[in-house]
Protein backbone atom coordinates (compact mmCIF):
# COMPACT_ATOMS: atom_id res chain seq x y z
CA UNK A 1 0.00 0.00 0.00
CA UNK A 2 1.21 2.89 -0.80
CA UNK A 3 0.09 6.61 -0.18
CA UNK A 4 0.68 10.07 -0.93
CA UNK A 5 3.34 11.56 1.57
CA UNK A 6 1.97 12.81 4.73
CA UNK A 7 2.97 16.58 5.95
CA UNK A 8 5.43 16.24 8.44
CA UNK A 9 4.02 14.81 11.34
CA UNK A 10 3.52 16.38 14.40
CA UNK A 11 1.17 14.26 15.65
CA UNK A 12 1.54 10.86 16.67
CA UNK A 13 3.42 8.55 14.54
CA UNK A 14 0.70 5.54 13.21
CA UNK A 15 1.81 2.34 12.02
CA UNK A 16 0.26 0.40 9.67
CA UNK A 17 -2.49 -2.52 10.80
CA UNK A 18 -4.38 -3.66 8.31
CA UNK A 19 -4.64 -3.76 4.91
CA UNK A 20 -7.45 -2.66 2.59
CA UNK A 21 -8.32 -6.10 1.79
CA UNK A 22 -8.38 -7.79 4.62
CA UNK A 23 -10.53 -4.67 6.14
CA UNK A 24 -12.81 -5.36 3.50
CA UNK A 25 -13.48 -8.64 4.20
CA UNK A 26 -14.02 -7.82 8.01
CA UNK A 27 -16.63 -5.75 6.88
CA UNK A 28 -18.22 -7.87 3.93
CA UNK A 29 -18.04 -10.93 6.32
CA UNK A 30 -19.69 -8.99 9.14
CA UNK A 31 -22.32 -7.47 7.32
CA UNK A 32 -22.94 -11.00 6.13
CA UNK A 33 -22.89 -12.74 9.37
CA UNK A 34 -25.35 -9.79 11.20
CA UNK A 35 -27.48 -9.91 8.12
CA UNK A 36 -27.69 -14.15 9.18
CA UNK A 37 -27.88 -13.35 12.45
CA UNK A 38 -31.10 -11.02 12.23
CA UNK A 39 -32.60 -13.30 9.98
CA UNK A 40 -32.16 -16.57 12.06
CA UNK A 41 -33.93 -14.59 14.74
CA UNK A 42 -36.80 -13.82 12.93
CA UNK A 43 -36.86 -17.64 11.43
CA UNK A 44 -36.12 -18.92 15.01
CA UNK A 45 -37.65 -16.88 17.61
CA UNK A 46 -41.61 -17.15 18.02
CA UNK A 47 -42.51 -13.97 18.60
CA UNK A 48 -40.02 -12.33 16.20
CA UNK A 49 -41.33 -15.23 13.57
CA UNK A 50 -45.24 -13.68 14.10
CA UNK A 51 -43.96 -10.19 14.31
CA UNK A 52 -42.47 -10.44 10.55
CA UNK A 53 -44.24 -12.69 9.15
CA UNK A 54 -42.89 -13.09 5.45
CA UNK A 55 -41.56 -16.59 6.00
CA UNK A 56 -39.98 -17.23 2.65
CA UNK A 57 -38.49 -14.16 1.77
CA UNK A 58 -36.57 -14.26 5.19
CA UNK A 59 -35.26 -17.68 4.78
CA UNK A 60 -34.00 -16.56 0.85
CA UNK A 61 -32.43 -13.81 2.77
CA UNK A 62 -31.19 -16.03 5.55
CA UNK A 63 -29.78 -18.62 2.91
CA UNK A 64 -28.30 -16.17 0.31
CA UNK A 65 -26.34 -14.82 2.92
CA UNK A 66 -25.08 -17.74 4.34
CA UNK A 67 -23.86 -19.41 1.33
CA UNK A 68 -22.18 -15.73 0.28
CA UNK A 69 -20.49 -15.79 3.66
CA UNK A 70 -17.20 -17.61 1.97
CA UNK A 71 -17.25 -15.44 -1.15
CA UNK A 72 -15.15 -12.69 0.59
CA UNK A 73 -12.65 -15.52 2.82
CA UNK A 74 -11.71 -17.10 -0.34
CA UNK A 75 -11.84 -14.10 -2.58
CA UNK A 76 -9.15 -12.25 -0.09
CA UNK A 77 -6.75 -14.87 -0.40
CA UNK A 78 -5.49 -13.31 -3.57
CA UNK A 79 -4.41 -10.37 -0.98
CA UNK A 80 -1.02 -10.92 0.17
CA UNK A 81 -1.23 -9.37 3.23
CA UNK A 82 -4.48 -11.09 3.98
CA UNK A 83 -2.33 -14.36 3.61
CA UNK A 84 -0.19 -13.33 6.30
CA UNK A 85 -2.84 -11.88 8.71
CA UNK A 86 -4.10 -15.48 8.57
CA UNK A 87 -1.10 -17.17 9.11
CA UNK A 88 -0.48 -15.04 12.13
CA UNK A 89 -3.59 -15.79 13.48
CA UNK A 90 -3.04 -19.27 12.68
CA UNK A 91 -0.39 -19.90 14.96
CA UNK A 92 -0.14 -19.90 18.27
CA UNK A 93 2.84 -19.72 20.15
CA UNK A 94 3.88 -20.95 23.73
CA UNK A 95 3.86 -16.95 24.67
CA UNK A 96 0.64 -16.97 23.51
CA UNK A 97 -0.83 -20.04 26.21
CA UNK A 98 1.11 -18.07 28.83
CA UNK A 99 -0.67 -14.80 27.55
CA UNK A 100 -3.93 -16.19 28.26
CA UNK A 101 -3.82 -18.11 31.53
CA UNK A 102 -2.18 -15.03 32.99
CA UNK A 103 -4.07 -13.17 34.98
CA UNK A 104 -2.52 -9.55 34.04
CA UNK A 105 -2.72 -10.40 30.74
CA UNK A 106 -3.47 -6.65 29.56
CA UNK A 107 -0.51 -5.38 31.74
CA UNK A 108 1.66 -5.82 28.09
CA UNK A 109 4.77 -7.64 30.79
CA UNK A 110 3.89 -10.54 28.04
CA UNK A 111 4.90 -9.27 24.55
CA UNK A 112 2.22 -9.79 22.34
CA UNK A 113 2.28 -10.22 18.71
CA UNK A 114 0.25 -8.46 15.80
CA UNK A 115 -3.04 -10.50 17.15
CA UNK A 116 -3.20 -11.64 20.61
CA UNK A 117 -4.16 -15.60 21.86
CA UNK A 118 -7.61 -14.17 22.06
CA UNK A 119 -8.00 -12.37 18.32
CA UNK A 120 -6.47 -15.93 17.28
CA UNK A 121 -9.01 -18.41 19.37
CA UNK A 122 -11.74 -15.97 17.99
CA UNK A 123 -10.48 -15.99 14.55
CA UNK A 124 -9.92 -19.88 14.56
CA UNK A 125 -13.68 -20.31 16.19
CA UNK A 126 -15.31 -17.97 13.91
CA UNK A 127 -13.72 -19.90 10.78
CA UNK A 128 -14.80 -23.20 12.13
CA UNK A 129 -18.29 -21.97 13.44
CA UNK A 130 -18.95 -20.24 9.78
CA UNK A 131 -17.87 -23.68 7.97
CA UNK A 132 -19.85 -25.66 10.27
CA UNK A 133 -22.65 -23.65 9.76
CA UNK A 134 -22.02 -23.96 6.04
CA UNK A 135 -21.77 -27.76 5.98
CA UNK A 136 -25.09 -28.03 8.33
CA UNK A 137 -27.02 -25.87 6.07
CA UNK A 138 -26.18 -27.16 3.51
CA UNK A 139 -27.76 -30.04 3.93
CA UNK A 140 -30.50 -29.05 5.48
CA UNK A 141 -31.35 -26.99 2.41
CA UNK A 142 -30.62 -30.53 0.22
CA UNK A 143 -33.64 -31.94 0.65
CA UNK A 144 -33.13 -33.67 -2.64
CA UNK A 145 -30.75 -36.15 -1.54
CA UNK A 146 -29.75 -35.86 2.05
CA UNK A 147 -31.35 -39.05 4.05
CA UNK A 148 -33.92 -37.63 6.56
CA UNK A 149 -32.01 -38.41 9.89
CA UNK A 150 -29.17 -36.21 8.33
CA UNK A 151 -31.61 -33.64 7.66
CA UNK A 152 -32.67 -33.51 11.53
CA UNK A 153 -28.99 -33.94 12.04
CA UNK A 154 -27.88 -31.32 10.45
CA UNK A 155 -30.82 -29.15 11.91
CA UNK A 156 -29.52 -29.89 15.12
CA UNK A 157 -25.95 -28.76 14.61
CA UNK A 158 -26.89 -25.79 13.04
CA UNK A 159 -29.22 -24.61 15.43
CA UNK A 160 -26.26 -25.59 18.20
CA UNK A 161 -23.61 -24.10 16.75
CA UNK A 162 -25.79 -21.07 15.93
CA UNK A 163 -26.45 -20.13 19.28
CA UNK A 164 -22.43 -20.70 19.63
CA UNK A 165 -21.81 -18.47 16.98
CA UNK A 166 -23.92 -15.57 19.10
CA UNK A 167 -21.99 -16.08 21.97
CA UNK A 168 -18.89 -15.32 20.11
CA UNK A 169 -20.19 -12.44 17.75
CA UNK A 170 -21.90 -10.77 21.29
CA UNK A 171 -18.31 -11.16 22.92
CA UNK A 172 -16.31 -10.17 19.45
CA UNK A 173 -18.42 -6.87 19.89
CA UNK A 174 -17.87 -6.31 23.35
CA UNK A 175 -14.63 -6.35 23.04
CA UNK A 176 -14.16 -4.62 20.30
CA UNK A 177 -16.32 -1.84 22.08
CA UNK A 178 -14.11 -1.55 24.49
CA UNK A 179 -11.18 -0.66 22.20
CA UNK A 180 -12.01 2.68 20.24
CA UNK A 181 -8.01 2.35 18.31
CA UNK A 182 -9.03 -0.94 17.72
CA UNK A 183 -12.09 -0.47 15.98
CA UNK A 184 -11.38 2.61 14.34
CA UNK A 185 -7.78 0.72 12.69
CA UNK A 186 -10.60 -1.39 10.76
CA UNK A 187 -11.80 1.61 8.85
CA UNK A 188 -8.46 3.78 8.83
CA UNK A 189 -5.91 1.01 8.63
CA UNK A 190 -3.61 2.37 11.09
CA UNK A 191 -3.39 2.43 14.66
CA UNK A 192 -1.33 5.03 17.16
CA UNK A 193 2.28 3.94 17.54
CA UNK A 194 1.83 4.38 21.05
CA UNK A 195 -1.19 1.60 21.30
CA UNK A 196 0.78 -0.82 19.27
CA UNK A 197 3.29 -0.34 21.68
CA UNK A 198 0.64 -1.00 24.70
CA UNK A 199 -1.27 -3.54 23.23
CA UNK A 200 1.01 -5.59 20.71
CA UNK A 201 4.69 -4.85 21.99
CA UNK A 202 6.10 -7.80 19.81
CA UNK A 203 4.01 -6.66 16.57
CA UNK A 204 5.32 -2.59 17.25
CA UNK A 205 9.23 -3.37 17.68
CA UNK A 206 9.01 -4.74 14.14
CA UNK A 207 7.82 -1.78 12.70
CA UNK A 208 10.47 -0.06 15.50
CA UNK A 209 11.95 2.94 13.75
CA UNK A 210 9.93 3.16 10.56
CA UNK A 211 6.53 4.97 11.77
CA UNK A 212 5.99 4.41 7.15
CA UNK A 213 3.75 1.53 6.07
CA UNK A 214 6.33 -0.43 5.03
CA UNK A 215 8.65 -1.91 7.99
CA UNK A 216 11.91 -1.42 6.90
CA UNK A 217 13.90 -2.58 9.27
CA UNK A 218 13.79 -6.43 11.41
CA UNK A 219 12.71 -6.86 14.53
CA UNK A 220 14.91 -5.79 17.60
CA UNK A 221 16.42 -2.79 15.86
CA UNK A 222 17.17 0.42 17.78
CA UNK A 223 14.45 2.72 18.52
CA UNK B 1 6.73 -8.70 4.80
CA UNK B 2 10.06 -9.90 6.44
CA UNK B 3 8.82 -9.81 9.31
CA UNK B 4 5.66 -12.68 8.24
CA UNK B 5 8.31 -15.50 7.34
CA UNK B 6 10.07 -14.81 10.30
CA UNK B 7 6.14 -15.36 12.31
CA UNK B 8 5.84 -18.17 9.97
CA UNK B 9 7.23 -21.42 11.85
CA UNK B 10 6.91 -19.89 15.20
CA UNK B 11 4.02 -21.45 17.01
CA UNK B 12 1.63 -24.47 16.61
CA UNK B 13 -0.94 -23.85 13.60
CA UNK B 14 -3.70 -24.56 16.11
CA UNK B 15 -6.21 -22.18 13.86
CA UNK B 16 -5.98 -25.37 11.68
CA UNK B 17 -6.78 -27.69 14.26
CA UNK B 18 -9.57 -25.62 15.68
CA UNK B 19 -11.07 -25.74 12.02
CA UNK B 20 -10.81 -29.05 11.23
CA UNK B 21 -11.47 -30.80 14.38
CA UNK B 22 -15.42 -28.62 14.31
CA UNK B 23 -15.36 -29.50 10.91
CA UNK B 24 -15.32 -32.92 12.13
CA UNK B 25 -17.65 -32.80 14.73
CA UNK B 26 -20.14 -31.06 12.73
CA UNK B 27 -20.30 -33.66 10.67
CA UNK B 28 -20.50 -36.21 13.27
CA UNK B 29 -23.39 -34.29 14.92
CA UNK B 30 -24.85 -34.62 11.03
CA UNK B 31 -24.40 -38.21 11.13
CA UNK B 32 -25.71 -38.79 14.65
CA UNK B 33 -27.48 -35.48 15.41
CA UNK B 34 -31.23 -36.86 15.22
CA UNK B 35 -30.61 -39.64 18.37
CA UNK B 36 -29.09 -37.01 20.51
CA UNK B 37 -31.72 -34.30 19.62
CA UNK B 38 -34.15 -36.80 20.76
CA UNK B 39 -32.35 -37.08 23.96
CA UNK B 40 -32.14 -33.98 24.49
CA UNK B 41 -35.78 -33.12 23.95
CA UNK B 42 -36.70 -35.61 26.40
CA UNK B 43 -34.81 -33.75 28.95
CA UNK B 44 -35.61 -30.57 28.22
CA UNK B 45 -39.29 -30.54 26.91
CA UNK B 46 -40.58 -31.01 30.46
CA UNK B 47 -38.62 -28.12 31.97
CA UNK B 48 -39.21 -26.14 29.02
CA UNK B 49 -43.43 -26.51 29.85
CA UNK B 50 -42.47 -25.46 32.92
CA UNK B 51 -40.40 -22.92 33.10
CA UNK B 52 -41.98 -19.76 34.03
CA UNK B 53 -39.19 -17.31 32.39
CA UNK B 54 -39.32 -18.31 29.22
CA UNK B 55 -35.21 -19.01 29.10
CA UNK B 56 -35.54 -22.33 28.36
CA UNK B 57 -37.13 -22.09 25.18
CA UNK B 58 -34.53 -20.06 23.66
CA UNK B 59 -33.05 -23.01 23.67
CA UNK B 60 -32.93 -24.78 20.36
CA UNK B 61 -34.41 -28.17 21.79
CA UNK B 62 -37.42 -28.91 20.17
CA UNK B 63 -40.51 -30.33 21.81
CA UNK B 64 -42.69 -27.36 21.56
CA UNK B 65 -44.61 -25.27 18.96
CA UNK B 66 -42.33 -23.02 16.67
CA UNK B 67 -44.31 -20.60 15.18
CA UNK B 68 -44.39 -19.53 11.46
CA UNK B 69 -46.26 -17.03 9.37
CA UNK B 70 -46.23 -17.03 5.79
CA UNK B 71 -47.13 -13.07 5.32
CA UNK B 72 -46.75 -9.50 6.97
CA UNK B 73 -47.85 -8.65 10.51
CA UNK B 74 -51.29 -10.23 10.78
CA UNK B 75 -54.63 -8.61 12.52
CA UNK B 76 -55.84 -9.43 15.71
CA UNK B 77 -59.40 -9.02 15.51
CA UNK B 78 -61.01 -8.92 18.64
CA UNK B 79 -63.15 -12.20 19.98
CA UNK B 80 -66.45 -10.54 19.04
CA UNK B 81 -65.12 -9.10 15.38
CA UNK B 82 -63.99 -12.50 14.63
CA UNK B 83 -66.62 -13.91 11.44
CA UNK B 84 -65.82 -17.29 9.64
CA UNK B 85 -67.77 -17.77 6.35
CA UNK B 86 -69.09 -20.94 4.73
CA UNK B 87 -68.92 -20.58 0.78
CA UNK B 88 -68.92 -22.19 -2.70
CA UNK B 89 -70.32 -25.09 -3.86
CA UNK B 90 -73.13 -25.30 -0.79
CA UNK B 91 -76.84 -25.35 -0.54
CA UNK B 92 -76.54 -22.80 2.85
CA UNK B 93 -73.91 -20.14 2.55
CA UNK B 94 -73.08 -18.39 6.00
CA UNK B 95 -71.39 -16.68 8.36
CA UNK B 96 -70.29 -18.02 12.33
CA UNK B 97 -69.53 -15.75 15.06
CA UNK B 98 -67.00 -16.95 17.69
CA UNK B 99 -70.14 -17.18 19.80
CA UNK B 100 -71.96 -19.06 17.30
CA UNK B 101 -68.84 -21.34 17.10
CA UNK B 102 -68.81 -21.65 20.83
CA UNK B 103 -72.08 -22.71 21.08
CA UNK B 104 -71.62 -25.89 18.69
CA UNK B 105 -71.09 -29.57 19.96
CA UNK B 106 -67.53 -29.53 21.39
CA UNK B 107 -64.86 -32.11 20.53
CA UNK B 108 -62.14 -32.29 22.16
CA UNK B 109 -58.69 -34.11 20.96
CA UNK B 110 -55.21 -34.97 22.80
CA UNK B 111 -52.63 -35.61 19.70
CA UNK B 112 -48.68 -34.82 18.71
CA UNK B 113 -48.34 -32.35 16.70
CA UNK B 114 -45.59 -33.12 14.12
CA UNK B 115 -44.06 -30.15 11.60
CA UNK B 116 -42.91 -31.76 8.48
CA UNK B 117 -39.59 -29.97 9.57
CA UNK B 118 -39.09 -32.52 12.06
CA UNK B 119 -39.96 -30.89 15.69
CA UNK B 120 -42.92 -32.97 17.12
CA UNK B 121 -44.82 -31.15 20.44
CA UNK B 122 -46.41 -34.20 22.39
CA UNK B 123 -49.98 -34.84 23.92
CA UNK B 124 -51.15 -31.71 22.40
CA UNK B 125 -54.75 -31.13 23.87
CA UNK B 126 -57.67 -29.79 21.40
CA UNK B 127 -60.99 -28.78 21.47
CA UNK B 128 -63.21 -27.35 18.62
CA UNK B 129 -65.91 -28.17 16.06
CA UNK B 130 -65.97 -30.99 13.91
CA UNK B 131 -65.21 -29.81 10.11
CA UNK B 132 -67.63 -32.01 9.15
CA UNK B 133 -70.37 -30.59 11.84
CA UNK B 134 -69.84 -27.13 9.66
CA UNK B 135 -69.80 -28.96 6.55
CA UNK B 136 -73.61 -30.77 7.20
CA UNK B 137 -74.65 -27.56 8.21
CA UNK B 138 -74.06 -26.15 4.93
CA UNK B 139 -74.96 -29.22 2.68
CA UNK B 140 -72.54 -29.75 -0.08
CA UNK B 141 -73.57 -29.64 -3.18
CA UNK B 142 -73.57 -32.64 -5.63
CA UNK B 143 -70.37 -31.14 -6.99
CA UNK B 144 -68.92 -30.14 -4.42
CA UNK B 145 -65.80 -32.87 -3.38
CA UNK B 146 -62.83 -30.54 -1.56
CA UNK B 147 -62.80 -28.02 0.83
CA UNK B 148 -60.66 -24.85 0.22
CA UNK B 149 -59.48 -23.10 3.57
CA UNK B 150 -58.76 -19.53 3.67
CA UNK B 151 -56.57 -17.38 6.28
CA UNK B 152 -57.81 -13.74 7.44
CA UNK B 153 -53.76 -13.38 6.75
CA UNK B 154 -54.78 -12.74 3.37
CA UNK B 155 -52.08 -15.44 2.15
CA UNK B 156 -52.26 -19.01 4.15
CA UNK B 157 -54.43 -21.19 2.44
CA UNK B 158 -55.20 -24.98 2.99
CA UNK B 159 -57.42 -28.15 1.37
CA UNK B 160 -58.95 -31.10 1.57
CA UNK B 161 -60.51 -33.32 0.03
CA UNK B 162 -64.62 -33.51 1.23
CA UNK B 163 -63.62 -37.20 2.80
CA UNK B 164 -60.44 -35.98 5.00
CA UNK B 165 -62.47 -32.89 5.58
CA UNK B 166 -65.42 -34.88 7.09
CA UNK B 167 -63.14 -37.22 9.72
CA UNK B 168 -64.25 -37.22 13.15
CA UNK B 169 -60.03 -35.83 14.06
CA UNK B 170 -60.55 -32.71 11.78
CA UNK B 171 -60.96 -29.96 14.01
CA UNK B 172 -62.21 -26.22 13.58
CA UNK B 173 -60.21 -25.24 17.17
CA UNK B 174 -61.00 -22.80 19.15
CA UNK B 175 -59.07 -24.13 22.03
CA UNK B 176 -55.80 -25.80 22.61
CA UNK B 177 -53.68 -26.46 25.89
CA UNK B 178 -56.45 -25.62 28.25
CA UNK B 179 -57.19 -21.90 26.73
CA UNK B 180 -58.03 -20.54 23.86
CA UNK B 181 -56.05 -20.65 20.88
CA UNK B 182 -53.76 -17.77 21.14
CA UNK B 183 -52.71 -15.40 18.00
CA UNK B 184 -49.25 -16.63 17.72
CA UNK B 185 -50.87 -20.12 17.29
CA UNK B 186 -53.12 -18.88 14.87
CA UNK B 187 -55.97 -17.77 16.84
CA UNK B 188 -58.86 -17.20 17.51
CA UNK B 189 -59.62 -20.17 15.31
CA UNK B 190 -57.72 -22.39 13.39
CA UNK B 191 -57.75 -25.47 11.25
CA UNK B 192 -56.33 -28.74 13.25
CA UNK B 193 -56.06 -31.76 10.90
CA UNK B 194 -54.83 -34.28 13.09
CA UNK B 195 -53.22 -36.80 11.07
CA UNK B 196 -51.56 -34.71 8.98
CA UNK B 197 -48.27 -32.85 8.80
CA UNK B 198 -48.52 -28.81 10.95
CA UNK B 199 -48.82 -27.08 7.58
CA UNK B 200 -52.16 -28.67 6.72
CA UNK B 201 -53.54 -27.21 9.87
CA UNK B 202 -54.07 -23.79 8.60
CA UNK B 203 -53.99 -21.03 10.81
CA UNK B 204 -56.21 -18.05 11.54
CA UNK B 205 -58.78 -19.88 9.89
CA UNK B 206 -61.47 -17.14 8.34
CA UNK B 207 -63.32 -19.32 5.12
CA UNK B 208 -64.24 -22.33 4.31
CA UNK B 209 -65.02 -22.82 0.66
CA UNK B 210 -66.62 -26.16 -1.15
CA UNK B 211 -65.08 -26.31 -4.77
CA UNK B 212 -65.10 -28.87 -7.29
CA UNK B 213 -61.40 -30.60 -7.23
CA UNK B 214 -58.37 -29.91 -4.59
CA UNK B 215 -57.02 -26.74 -4.98
CA UNK B 216 -53.81 -26.89 -3.32
CA UNK B 217 -52.65 -24.69 -0.66
CA UNK B 218 -49.77 -22.45 -0.21
CA UNK B 219 -47.13 -25.01 1.58
CA UNK B 220 -47.72 -27.39 -1.58
CA UNK B 221 -46.69 -24.39 -3.97
CA UNK B 222 -43.38 -24.97 -2.25
CA UNK B 223 -43.76 -28.69 -3.11
CA UNK B 224 -44.82 -29.88 0.00
CA UNK B 225 -47.34 -33.16 -0.19
CA UNK B 226 -51.25 -32.09 -0.90
CA UNK B 227 -52.21 -35.17 1.24
CA UNK B 228 -50.02 -34.46 3.82
CA UNK B 229 -50.25 -37.89 6.12
CA UNK B 230 -47.59 -37.73 8.99
CA UNK B 231 -45.53 -40.89 8.14
CA UNK B 232 -46.77 -41.49 4.73
CA UNK B 233 -45.79 -38.22 2.74
CA UNK B 234 -43.37 -35.97 2.14
CA UNK B 235 -40.64 -38.31 1.83
CA UNK B 236 -40.68 -38.27 6.30
CA UNK B 237 -41.38 -41.46 8.01
CA UNK B 238 -42.67 -40.23 11.57
CA UNK B 239 -44.73 -42.24 13.79
CA UNK B 240 -48.53 -41.15 12.61
CA UNK B 241 -50.64 -39.09 14.54
CA UNK B 242 -53.81 -39.79 13.64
Amino acid sequence: MTRPAEPAAVVEPELARFARPVRWVHGLVGALVLVCIVTAAVLYNGSLAVLVGHRHLVELVHVRCGFALPVPLLAGLVSRSYRADLRRLNRVTPRDWQWLRSRSRRDGRIPVGKFNAGQKLNGALSAGAIAVLLMSGTVMYSTGWAPLPWRTGATFVHDWSALAVGLLVVGHVRFALGDPVAMRSLRTGTVPRRWAQQEHGAWAAEHSGSPADEPRSGPGSPD
Amino acid sequence: MTADRQDRPEGAPVGRRVVLGLLGLGALGIVGGSTLQKGLSAVLEPIETRDPTGLVSLLPAGGTFRFYSVTGAVAQPDAGDYRLTMSGLVQRSGTYTLADLQAMPQTDLVRDFQCVTGWRVPHVPWSGVRLGHLLDLAGPTRAADAVRLTSFDGTYTESLTLEQARRADVLVALRMSGGPVSHDHGGPVRLHVAPMYGYKSLKWLSGIELTQGVRPGYWEGSGYSVDGWVGSSNGRDDDPTG
